[in-house]
């Protein structure tokens, strides 16, 4: 690839940038490492008064438990505080409402791209300001409904809850993307005898994966990274991941509590990393397709 | 498409925001209108030897009937709306009075609870949202700049502090902000000051939130001004050039324009998602210092007395709020709309 006139950069500006994009790296990835370091190190050298150094070369670590590492944050949070309870009822919530919102804004969101009609455009316009309003403040509108009916604290609530809220998203994404599969492929399909629905099936569903794996990916951050929500509604037994890892916050007075909630910190954002480094093609994408199109 | 083959595939998604975004809405406002029942007070006469004493004591049982029968509360009408800890008409006309001046003024009224909330939310709002803006396209102009190998690594690093659970990253700062953390540490030597700590001060505790609110979402608008930066047409970059613009002006009068929509999509979106603001005061443990609304709200419903009527009219204030910050756009969308159709 020969390089553009226009893209020729003079030499200081260069070093500029280069050092600019050098530091935001490091702003964007030593806290991570640095966390991952000191999961396993105990608390008196992950906050040490002493000296900073102690959280590399964990001097308490090695006089409390005989190595330079230890992994009894991690046995603490998932054994003893049963951390993995939490971790099951994440997956549960997440799977759930990773699928229940594909489906409902696939289907929706393929009628709102195929209807020429005003009230598509409302309906589009109004999960707009759906999608603006903070999550707690529907948390408040729930709470005396939900303890009436006796639905507070069951994950089936959560979960219904959280795809109510992802459906805006979904529907302006997936409509967004719908839109530009031609119209006469399902529209061709019905000439030939085919119901909306068998057109759908038939000629949608196998060309949509692209976009709803993108959508899907977002979904599943949304309700992945909930905290409004599964902390008020859902009972201390049916704690997600997030809320849970609240929970270990308010009791730091115990000793040891603080690692719990760092090595959980790590355990929650490792899914995480690994779905960016298998989906980065696709997070990129569906967030410039969203302001692109939008 | 027929109006009814729409209502069946819209029915499963509009049905969901129908149940459990509309009613809501109508539930929070009228939850804001009722407030709970007073205990029943009942008058009981004691009589001894030496006469009768009239005293008073709560109803227990009388109470709970009550409560259950009614769940909603008794009516109270806009009372909720303009108490001390909502709008407080009666005690900012109590500042107005006898304020010294305007700043004073503004100071003493920042005190009330709502108040306090809003000007911390606004704040927020109005720093993290350009300066996250501005850090992304800077960023996305780097990256830009490098050779194609580089670049794959690189916007995978700058995703991290997007994609990361808010309240965990927030999390991660904090503890590297901490007096013993880190970052902490390396404050108090640069200050020269061992006493310093981010959780003792509220300009720092501020400072701090707004540096997570950029750390956490110049990646968003870095992606979104990179996508955008390879679509700037080159034809024009270099007859630019041949014209004589310098690089500044280049930037100035092709790319900007050139990224233009995406800017007021972003900035769309950014003010959403900022307006909410809300883990990273649970992370921090700021909520002496740094209250928003969201994080009012969440007060109100959590511990245990759960003041669901005052959360409930602090939601109503919310959401008004973002719809105004957003309507600019609503319109917009409404007029561009229209000109399709016409």
């Amino acid at each position: 690839m020969t390089t553009r006139v226009a893209d020729r950069r003079p030499m200081i500006l260069r070093v500029v940038m280069s050092s600019f994009l050098v530091l935001w790296l490091i702003v964007a990835a030593f806290p991570f490492l640095w966390t991952l370091w000191g999961s396993f190190k105990v608390e008196g050298d992950f906050f040490s008064k002493a000296d900073w150094l102690n959280a590399l070369t964990g001097p308490l670590t090695i006089a409390e438990t005989g190595g330079s590492f230890t992994s009894s944050g991690y046995y603490g949070a998932w054994v003893q505080e049963e951390f993995w309870r939490a971790a099951m009822n994440s997956l549960t919530v997440v799977v759930c409402v990773v699928c229940i919102s594909l489906t409902f804004g696939t289907l929706g969101g393929y009628a709102l791209s195929r209807s020429p009609y005003r009230y598509a455009f409302w309906l589009l316009l109004i999960s707009l300001v759906f999608r603006a309003m903070p999550p707690i403040t529907l948390v408040s509108g729930y709470l005396l409904p939900f303890f009436e009916w006796n639905l507070w604290g069951h994950l089936p609530t959560a979960i219904i809850v959280l795809v109510a809220i992802n459906q805006p998203f979904t529907l302006w994404m997936l409509t967004s993307f719908f839109r530009n599969i031609p119209k006469d492929l399902d529209e061709s399909a019905m000439m030939d005898g085919c119901s909306r629905f068998q057109a759908f099936r038939h000629v949608i569903i196998p060309v949509m994966w692209p976009g709803v794996i993108t959508t899907g990916l977002f979904s599943f951050l949304l309700a992945y990274n909930d905290f409004a929500v599964t902390a008020m509604l859902l009972s201390k037994e049916n704690q997600t991941m997030i809320p849970k890892i609240a929970s270990f916050l308010g009791t730091t007075q115990t000793k040891g509590n603080v690692m719990f909630a760092v090595s959980s910190v790590i355990s929650v954002t490792a899914p995480l990393f690994l779905l960016v480094m298998f989906f980065q093609r696709q997070i990129v994408s569906g967030l410039t397709a969203g302001a692109v199109k939008g | 498409m027929k109006h009814k083959t729409f209502l069946w595939f819209f029915l499963p998604s509009g049905m969901a925001m129908f149940l459990f975004i509309a009613m809501p809405i109508v539930s929070v406002l009228t939850q804001s209108v009722y407030a709970p029942h007073e205990q029943v007070i009942r008058e009981v006469e004691n009589c001894t030897l030496f006469g009768c004493s009239k005293a008073t004591q709560i109803d227990q049982e009388a109470t709970r009937a009550l409560r259950d029968a009614e769940p909603m509360g008794r009516f109270v009408g806009p009372s909720i709306y303009t108490d001390r800890n909502h709008l407080a008409f009666a005690e900012i006309a109590g500042i107005w009075r006898n304020a010294s001046g305007l700043g004073d003024f503004f100071g003493q009224v920042t005190n009330l609870p709502f108040y306090d909330a809003l000007s911390f939310t606004l704040t927020y709002t109005a720093l993290v949202t350009p300066l996250s803006l501005a850090f992304g396209l800077i960023i996305a102009l780097a990256v830009n700049a490098l050779p194609q190998l580089f670049r794959g690594p690189v916007i995978f690093v700058s995703l991290l502090p997007m994609i990361v659970t808010p309240l965990v990253g927030a999390l991660i700062l904090f503890w590297m902000i901490d007096a013993r953390g880190v970052l902490g540490a390396a404050l108090q030597a640069l200050a020269g000051d061992p006493g310093l700590s981010i959780k003792a001060s509220t300009p720092l505790m501020w400072t701090m939130l707004i540096v997570y609110g950029v750390w956490s979402s110049a990646p968003f608008a870095f992606v979104i001004y990179y996508a955008g930066l390879q679509t700037v047409p080159g034809d024009t970059l270099e007859s630019a050039m041949i014209d004589g613009a310098s690089r500044w002006e280049r930037i100035r009068y092709v790319i900007l324009p050139h990224l233009l929509p995406l800017t007021t999509f972003m900035a769309l979106i950014k003010i959403m998602d900022n307006f909410r603001v809300f883990e990273p005061i649970v992370s921090f443990s700021a909520g002496a210092h740094a209250k928003s609304l969201s994080y009012f709200i969440y007060s109100d419903l959590g511990g245990e007395t759960r003041l669901l009527s005052s959360a409930a009219a602090t939601s109503v204030l919310t959401i008004a709020g973002i719809i105004v910050l957003i309507s600019p756009v609503l319109v917009r969308t409404w007029h561009a709309f229209g000109r399709v159709r016409a």
